[in-house]
């Protein structure tokens, strides 16, 4: 069974504060979402900024050629290509994700930007952060905390819902 | 769920979900290939021997790039440099290789089957067929989905025209079985000499006159003439006579319909079974295919190197090998 613990009401008005914190730094802004749930994100955050008339260059990233688990799950049977149209050498640029725990996947983004050209700066933007860290990352932005045991699951519920509907859950997986 | 692969022996072993598994992941690989920096860390610590019988340039370079480009070691062993030139069995130089303690074996040989073989033995080792004689040659095929569901708008209901030397050609068998899982059709065109009569079973159309094979197809597949395989000579009467029947000139590719491709797993032979200005024109499709090989054999090594099978889907035969070599002490 899973309980919504941020509504649609909360979590557009967490966006909204992810927009301004980014926009707070700068007019002229990279923005890189992590597939799937983080290229959902960073395009809502994306949309925000346009409307307060920030210049954005989006790219995209899929991380599951760099994942540390290739031994253990195997490979993931749904992956697309990254996606990256600027040149990230020598700019700040934006690593937008959905949900920041354990701090793989920000590992596994940061190898990736990297092979891309030499940032000048790398910070992260993360719709939640549920803690459970187990590296040395943390968010620059997080527009939501919620902390949540080792034993749930919790996600941006994006499929079959408009925009305005997207809402976070949380599901117990174990005991 | 994960698609993991031990071996890939053919294109007739894999499900259709596991085939569009290979070509969608090959398809993310594309982009890496483009980018400045091609390398990415997925199969760090991984090492990959390319063993080949049989000369191969462009496969063997296609599995060397794919390897390092996702940052396995690759080591290339050619036949006239094994010790097989010093009198070493093939079952021998496999097992040599596997004691070295390789991921995975890319094998070329000359005789159907010879995959299958070594599998037997090295129960620890992952086996992917690059040309076993003229029987499969599946990293070729999965490339040709690819290109088609890239470049010719997808395989469903296509018709695929493959002309040539259909006897010895390892990819035109691979096509008759990846079409009936994925639900394209296949046209077969050739001289009575070289188009083997059991072709007929696996329910395709046969031509032997090309010009009436042209319209409604949407892929102008062309095999090379493999002439160190034609032997005898006779198979036709001279290369001329050949080109002017079956060869694909400017002139056939013009009864052909506005979004009819050109494909070619090459090498070519520009005269003989394509004309030079058909393989450069808009419509040739032939270097994305060498561009798309790099990407189908990342994939098809990321899928083999990933989560190991289950124990218990050994089949019972590599089971009591595997027992047989651990009771010989040969594994650690």
């Amino acid at each position: 069974m899973a309980d919504i613990i941020y509504d649609k009401a909360a979590v557009g008005a967490a966006l909204d504060r992810m927009a301004l914190a980014i926009r707070s730094q700068g007019n002229d802004i990279a923005l890189i979402g992590i597939e799937r749930g983080g290229a959902r994100v960073a395009d809502a955050v994306q949309q925000r900024l346009e409307r307060a008339g920030c210049m954005v260059v989006r790219g995209n990233l899929d991380i599951s050629f760099y994942r540390d688990d290739l031994d253990t799950i195997g490979s993931n049977p749904e992956v697309r290509p990254s996606h990256m149209p600027f040149d990230v050498s020598g700019r700040t640029v934006w690593l937008v994700d959905d949900v920041l725990y354990t701090g793989r996947t920000i590992r596994a983004a940061l190898g990736e930007v990297f092979d891309y050209g030499r940032p000048d700066a790398v910070r992260l933007c993360v719709l939640l952060d549920r803690g459970g860290r187990q590296l040395p990352i943390a968010a620059d932005v997080a527009g939501l905390m919620h902390a949540a045991d080792a034993g749930c699951s919790v996600k941006l519920v994006t499929e079959d819902v408009s925009e305005n509907d997207w809402h976070i859950e949380q599901r117990r997986v174990r005991a | 769920m994960s698609q993991a692969l031990q071996h890939l022996f053919g294109i007739g072993q894999l499900s259709r979900e596991q085939i569009e598994y290979l070509i969608d992941m090959g398809e993310s690989f594309v982009e890496l290939s483009r980018r400045p920096i091609k390398k990415a860390p997925t199969l760090r610590g991984k090492t990959v021997i390319n063993l080949f019988f049989e000369n191969s340039t462009r496969t063997r370079t296609s599995f060397e790039i794919a390897g390092k480009r996702l940052s396995a070691d690759v080591i290339n062993i050619s036949a006239s440099t094994s010790a097989t030139s010093k009198g070493e069995s093939l079952l021998d130089t496999g097992e040599t290789l596997a004691a070295m303690q390789p991921h995975v074996l890319v094998i070329r040989h000359s005789l159907a089957g010879t995959c299958e073989f070594l599998a037997d033995f090295l129960p620890h080792t992952s086996i992917v067929n690059a040309g076993d004689g003229a029987h499969e040659h599946p990293t070729q095929i999965l490339t040709d989905l690819l290109t088609l569901k890239t470049q010719a708008d997808g395989y469903q209901g296509k018709t695929v025209t493959i002309v040539g030397d259909i006897a010895h050609s390892r990819v035109a068998r691979s096509h008759l079985l990846a079409a009936q899982k994925l639900g394209y059709k296949i046209r077969l065109v050739a001289p009575k000499t070289l188009l083997p009569s059991h072709v007929r079973q696996y329910g395709c159309e046969v031509f032997h006159d090309f010009d009436a094979a042209i319209p409604g197809s949407d892929v102008l597949y062309m095999l090379r003439v493999q002439s160190e395989r034609l032997t005898d000579n006779c198979a036709f009467p001279s290369i001329r006579e050949y080109h002017e029947a079956y060869g694909l000139n400017r002139k056939r590719l013009a009864q052909a319909g506005d979004n009819c491709v050109v494909m070619h797993p090459g090498p070519m032979n520009r005269g003989v079974e394509i004309a030079s200005d058909v393989a450069d024109s808009a419509r040739s499709r032939i270097l994305d295919q060498v561009e798309h090989g790099v990407a189908i054999r990342m994939a098809v090594l990321t899928a083999l190197c990933g989560a190991a099978p289950e124990p218990e889907k050994l089949s019972p035969k590599k089971e009591k090998a595997a027992a047989a070599m651990q009771a010989q002490g040969k594994l650690l």
